[in-house]
């Protein structure tokens, strides 16, 4: 077997519920692909499939590494939606299943692939499979929501194809005919400086719409807000790092060709932005989605700030990566329970969620005490690491502000946090909660709390494999 | 030959130019046809001698930028009963000074760039940048959806423009994988605004100001 099944098994899956009329046997091909697309993963990491001439496949650590975030993070949409389509009935009908495995399909070709022309026709590919999910409540604000996202990520994405061009163009041509094989690019002895920093530009600005990076991030709150819940944990666990993948990829480029010293203050001007932009635009939220919408801007800034630095941080973004994502698909989850219950998406409408829903409720305080950043879930030891790395790399002031930023933003969360989850429920009534949607989030709980106690010695070589090719290097 | 490929690099500034002063939606979606049927021509005379590979490259872009999409945005205009009047809040004066420097600034970029061994026109590149920022220039002056479709396409072709410089060194499937996003990605641009229109009874982007914060 080569890795091509990682991307076929999908790909049939999303093939097959596009022809079946019933949406039970539509939800349990879902499930099925999504397990067969996590074992495969694991058969991949002890080097059980070859590479692939087709699509140019191959399977490095840092995109296996995403990959294999992706498809945790969708095996618990999976079942997740389970629960959630006996509620909400999504309008797509036959799309709700058929786009989510084409997203799984697309984002394991730009994990795996080691063509950025493949890379970038997949990142758009991903794009276009999330459109209709974002739209699948079909009325005005997810019609405003999608349609922010189509243009703004399209056109975002149009010039991020300008950046690869121009990156082709940045190898010395009296050596090498231009090549967009990731695999050259990182032979190649010399890249042009004009041609790279004009290619980096576009490739910054235009993958980094689709992360949400600061200033690009406006199609981010809007789409994340009004999708229905599930998909907001695979927008917010999955597809962002899968378009960080897409910056990673230059940034290894840039590290092979000695362009580093260009790429670092970017990552880390733009991701403390980020940052300071959403902690910002969290205090005005009246809304919970919106309110997790921002925190992921927060969180892909954070990212951006950890690669920028390099040595231990790029190690600390790698595993905050990991930690970080799996407790917003949580939260989005566990928001979609709240909405169930509730019926509103506003912050001053959800009272005593503890008492009247007791697991999600559990679930909700937990996860935020995970996702700012408390002890002992994974973002805690991540961020600690980051912060050890800015300061041993002699960047005391990034240190500072990251804790400044850090610090408020808790401190805004959790009031709202605790206003939603404390007194007593208008309502006396206490609905009975699938295990459909308990049990996704509370095993990504549990994973990163996991994350956070015991760093497994595999995925710490890995992860400090992934973040060597970075210009980073295991604590 | 060289002077064949500035002639129809010239043609595709001239639909810039249409495309930025025309007051009906229907010119500026066909302006936007033209420039796609030229672009699918020029390989043609860049990079010869023609193989089966490129023949159908070009017959596919022409295909698909020329008629396809054009054809489906006028049918949807149609459908949707769309007003044909264009509503910039940059009126055709200001848009075509806006498109000279879209120009001028092409030029500009295009002498700044280490090109000597990228072996294309430099007026290729030039015409690249003009219509890319072209494009900006319509995303962001329109008001309407439809015409904000038309922005994307000539933002995409100065993208394609661009990669000509490249081309026979860009394997077909990433061609084909390209072109088959702008359609896909086309398509359902035209379906979400025909639920835009049933929804909210008008294509005006300008009203989609539901979400803020």
């Amino acid at each position: 077997m080569s890795l091509q099944v990682l991307v076929l098994v999908p790909l049939a899956g999303a093939l097959v519920t596009a022809l079946d009329p019933h949406r039970s046997r539509r939800l349990a091909w879902l499930l099925v692909a999504a397990a067969m697309h996590l074992a495969l993963i694991g058969l991949a990491w002890r080097g059980g499939l070859a590479e692939s001439r087709w699509l140019w496949l191959t399977f490095d650590p840092l995109g296996g590494l995403v990959l294999t975030l992706v498809s945790v993070v969708f095996l618990a949409v999976a079942a997740y939606s389970v629960g959630y389509v006996r509620r909400e009935t999504p309008r797509g009908g036959r799309l709700f299943e058929s786009c989510l495995l084409g997203f799984l399909a697309a984002s394991s070709v730009v994990c795996l692939t080691d063509h950025l022309g493949i890379l970038w026709v997949a990142i758009e590919a991903t794009t276009l499979a999330t459109a209709p999910l974002i739209y699948d409540p079909h009325d005005r604000h997810s019609i405003e929501a999608v349609w922010k996202y189509l243009l703004l990520c399209s056109v975002g994405i149009a010039l991020a194809l300008l950046g690869t061009f121009m990156l082709a163009l940045a190898q010395d041509p009296s050596r090498a005919a231009p090549s967009l094989l990731r695999s050259a690019l990182l032979r190649a002895p010399h890249l042009d400086p004009v041609w790279f920093k004009a290619a980096f530009v576009f490739l910054f600005v235009g993958y980094g719409t689709k992360v949400g990076l600061v200033p690009m991030h406006t199609w981010l709150p809007d789409a994340h807000g009004e999708a229905p819940s599930p998909i907001s944990a695979l927008l917010s666990g999955a597809l962002l790092n899968v378009a960080f993948l897409a910056i990673l990829r230059v940034v290894q480029v840039a590290h092979a060709g000695g362009q580093a010293r260009l790429i670092g203050p970017v990552l880390v001007g733009f991701g403390l932005a980020s940052m300071l932009v959403a902690g910002a635009l969290l205090f005005r939220q009246r809304n919970y989605k919106r309110m997790l919408a921002y925190s992921s801007i927060e969180h892909m800034g954070i990212l951006a700030v950890g690669c920028g630095l390099g040595q231990v941080a790029t190690f600390g973004a790698l595993w905050h990566m990991l930690g970080s994502s799996l407790a917003k698909a949580l939260l989005f989850f566990v928001s979609g329970n709240v909405l169930i219950a509730y019926r509103s998406k506003r912050i001053a409408d959800v009272s005593g969620l503890v008492r009247r829903l007791p697991v999600s409720g559990t679930l909700f305080v937990l996860g935020f005490l995970a996702l700012t950043g408390m002890p002992p879930f994974a973002p805690f030891m991540s961020e600690l690491l980051l912060l050890r790395g800015a300061v041993g790399s002699g960047h005391p002031w990034v240190a500072g502000g990251f804790v400044a930023i850090q610090v408020v933003i808790f401190a805004g969360m959790v009031t709202r946090i605790v206003r939603m989850a404390q007194g007593e429920p208008e309502t006396p009534d206490r609905p009975r909660e699938s295990s459909w949607l308990l049990v996704p989030p509370a095993a990504l709980l549990g994973l990163v709390l996991v994350l956070g106690v015991y760093l497994a010695p595999p995925l710490e070589r890995v992860l400090g494999v992934a973040a060597s090719t970075l210009g980073g290097v295991a604590p | 030959m060289a002077a064949l490929t500035d002639m129809l690099l010239l043609l595709v500034l001239l639909a810039n130019f249409a495309v930025l002063a025309a007051s009906r939606l229907t010119f500026t979606i066909r302006a936007a046809a033209a420039q796609g049927i030229l672009l699918g021509l020029l390989p043609l005379l860049l990079h010869g001698p023609w193989s089966a590979e490129s023949l159908l490259l070009a017959g596919g872009t022409v295909a698909i930028k020329g008629i396809l999409l054009p054809g489906f945005l006028l049918w949807a205009m149609r459908e949707a009963a769309v007003r044909r009047e264009i509503e910039p809040s940059l009126g055709p004066l200001g848009s075509i000074a806006a498109g000279v420097l879209a120009v001028g600034l092409g030029f500009v970029l295009a002498a700044r760039l280490p090109l000597a061994g990228a072996g294309g026109p430099a007026l290729l590149v030039a015409a690249s940048f003009a219509t890319l920022l072209t494009g900006f220039i319509v995303l962001t002056t329109r008001q309407k959806a439809m015409t904000q479709v038309v922005g994307y396409l000539l933002l995409e072709n100065g993208v394609y423009l661009f990669g000509l410089i490249l081309a026979g060194r860009v394997p077909l499937l990433v061609e084909m994988g390209v072109l088959l996003d702008l359609v896909v990605g086309v398509f359902i641009m035209g379906l979400v605004l025909f639920h835009m229109n049933r929804e909210l009874e008008s294509l005006d982007s300008a009203r989609l100001a539901e979400l803020r914060d």
